[in-house]
């Protein structure tokens, strides 16, 4: 059997002229019959909890599904679904409907900063981190430990800390004042809201970004760095054309799962606001609020939310893949 | 952040970036800077390390003030600082139904998702058959999934099948992540073994399934860990699914449990920071017991094609 080891091998196949379709498939179960059975557990699972509901969320946004529409069970009363079918005209009211600036575009401005400028900073600050764990230093190893400390809090603790430190009053107006500097209102300006979003999950995202990144500094031969002392490279140019090149492969992915995690982040802003900031609402907020923060709830627009902040996802990842192909730089995926 | 710090000490400008500081006189070795380089290195990560600790440094000191309104005058917790919150917490609230329900939905999350995931993982880093594209490209997209899509018809098929409201329907929603990224990391995992000990495998006359069984699993055993460590992080803290699906407060996890505390009407903070701390400093201790091994797996997951 070549099957499990033809990756090592690394022979081509589809030399030989194609047969036909029947006895491709029949040859094709012979020879995979292993790996299909393998994969079987989670191309049922797949198929079962997210394909399924996908078509069936891809489905209601297609009609005017709300909560007082839908089948539902009060006490004893079964009520049936009474919606109904409306064809594309909840995307058409969510992207060119009236005030759809407001309901849409204004939060889809709003993710797009959100998403690059926490991942910046998640990726800059990580970086200087994880430069400067990876030198010989007294007490490295507590630095690494403690600064790992919010990735090992759950978000949901934390977020309620950094609640308290932002309440009207809380420690960090107090300090400020003590400065006699302005105390904003963290959480009730929309501009300050933002701001205090921005900041939490900086907060949160750069431990994850500084370990990978120290993970990929340590993986760099530190003959290359000898090599381009001898050379006479200064500091600046052997970070420039040893250090940034030997994390290229990190670097991408870990960015591509940052913008992902980040675009996608619900717990920081749903826990530090709930649903009292409307302008600061992230697309999937924005979206989670449509769907089961208010009465009575618009199940076919928050289906067509998600469904709308999918395709930029899957979009975006496209183009970043076709970019870094083109830039000969390999994604670890 | 680091590059605006001035560190020209001697006639080479030496930034904190540069992992190896460059020293053309002989009494310094590789690797070794300069006092004031150092200086600023230790200046930086301190000043980094108390930004991250302090906010659970608050939090803790929070729960020690009885009052709910102490963290508008946190000096006042000095002088009547006490436990009270704590036993408060463990006698008259629901903390241990949450906490079985915590545990429940994130171990039940954890044990499906590896077991479902691991021959995948295998499969797709051993073998290629058509379709593994496909399947690689589905893996990877549903990890991309914003909670609002699925958020939505879960929601509709569980009050269908009358799973709103029990432990199954959560861990059924969270596995629908679960299975996907854990297939991802195994993959990333069975990947660093060499192939060769399946060749061996082979020759001495197991079958496909048989070295997997035999020989890849033993072997994978931190992959597996690492796996199941993530699963249980990653469902012990989510939100959003948890704040939707879970009605009865004695069914809460601690991520919808902690949000009761502060109603409209009512703000129990400090018992809300109690809880918290009893929350984190398990999960946390936890969370560093494993994090070698974590963040190993996730690296390897992630950069080994």
């Amino acid at each position: 059997m070549t099957v499990a080891i033809d990756r090592a091998t690394g022979k081509r196949r589809g030399d030989a002229p194609r047969p036909g379709l029947g006895q491709r498939l029949k040859h094709g179960f012979q020879k995979h019959w292993y790996a299909y059975a393998m994969i079987a557990p989670v191309v049922v699972v797949l198929g079962v909890l997210v394909i399924y509901p996908l078509v069936y969320g891809l489905y209601l946004t297609l009609t005017d599904a709300n909560s007082l529409n839908t089948a539902r069970t009060i006490g004893v009363n079964h009520i049936d679904a009474t919606y109904k079918f409306i064809g594309l005209d909840n995307y058409k009211d969510i992207l060119f409907g009236p005030t759809s600036y407001d309901r849409f575009w204004s939060h889809f401005i709003w993710t797009i900063v959100w998403t690059a400028l926490c991942v910046a900073l998640h990726y800059g600050i990580g970086l200087g981190l994880a430069l400067l764990l990876n030198q010989k230093l007294r007490g490295r190893t507590f630095y690494r430990l403690v600064l790992i400390l919010p990735w090992a809090v759950p978000t949901f603790v934390t977020v309620f800390g950094w609640r308290f430190m932002l309440a009207d009053g809380g420690i960090i107006n107090s300090f400020l004042h003590t400065l006699h500097l302005p105390a904003p209102d963290w959480l009730e300006d929309t501009f300050w809201q933002r701001f205090a979003a921005i900041m939490v999950n900086t907060w949160c995202g750069v431990p994850f970004m500084m370990v990978s990144l120290l993970g990929g500094l340590q993986s760099i031969d530190a003959s290359l760095y000898e090599a381009a002392e001898m050379d006479g490279a200064n500091a600046w140019q052997r970070f420039r054309y040893v250090t940034l090149p030997g994390l290229r492969s990190v670097s991408s992915t870990v960015v591509l799962l940052g913008v992902i995690w980040t675009f996608n982040q619900f717990a920081v802003i749903f826990l530090l606001f709930g649903s009292t900031a409307p302008d600061a609402q992230i697309l999937v907020t924005w979206a989670y609020y449509l769907g089961f923060g208010q009465q009575p709830r618009d199940f076919a627009q928050s289906a067509a939310y998600g469904i709308l902040l999918l395709a930029i996802l899957i979009v975006f990842t496209s183009f970043y893949r076709r970019w870094l192909n083109r830039n000969e730089q390999q994604l670890a995926i | 952040m680091s590059t605006t710090t001035p560190e020209i000490t001697d006639e080479n400008p030496v930034t904190p970036e540069a992992p190896a500081a460059p020293n053309r006189g002989p009494a310094r070795r590789r690797g070794e800077r300069g006092l004031l380089g150092s200086l600023a290195s230790h200046g930086i990560l301190t000043v980094a390390s108390l930004i991250a600790l302090f906010p659970i440094a608050w939090l803790l000191f929070l729960s020690l003030g009885p009052d709910k309104d102490d963290y508008l005058h946190p000096g006042g917790i000095w002088s009547k600082m006490t436990f009270d919150n704590y036993s408060f917490v463990l006698q008259h609230t629901n903390f241990f139904d949450w906490l079985k329900s915590s545990l429940i939905v994130s171990l039940g999350t954890t044990v499906v998702g590896v077991l479902v995931a691991a021959t995948t993982g295998y499969a797709v880093s051993r073998m290629r058959f058509p379709g593994y594209k496909k399947l690689m490209w589905v893996l990877l997209v549903t990890q991309m999934f914003p909670i609002a899509v699925l958020i939505v018809p879960m929601y509709q098929i569980l009050s269908d099948l009358q799973l709103i409201d029990t432990y199954l329907g959560l861990i059924v929603v969270y596995c629908s992540t679960a299975v996907p990224y854990s297939a991802w990391l195994l993959k990333g995992y069975f990947d660093t073994i060499p192939f060769e000990i399946d060749e061996a495998g082979r020759v001495d006359g197991l079958s496909p399934f048989g070295t997997f069984t035999r020989l890849i699993l033993p072997l994978a055993k931190p992959g597996l860990a690492v796996a199941a460590f993530y699963n249980f992080i990653t469902a012990f803290g989510e939100v959003a699914f948890a704040s939707t699906f879970m009605l009865d407060d004695s069914k809460y996890t601690f991520a919808v449990g902690l949000q009761s505390f502060v109603s409209e009407h009512d703000a129990q903070r400090n018992l809300m920071a109690a809880t918290a701390v009893l929350v984190a400093i398990p999960v946390s201790a936890f969370f560093y017991l494993v994090q070698k091994n974590l963040v190993a797996g996730l690296t390897a997951g992630g950069t080994k094609g």
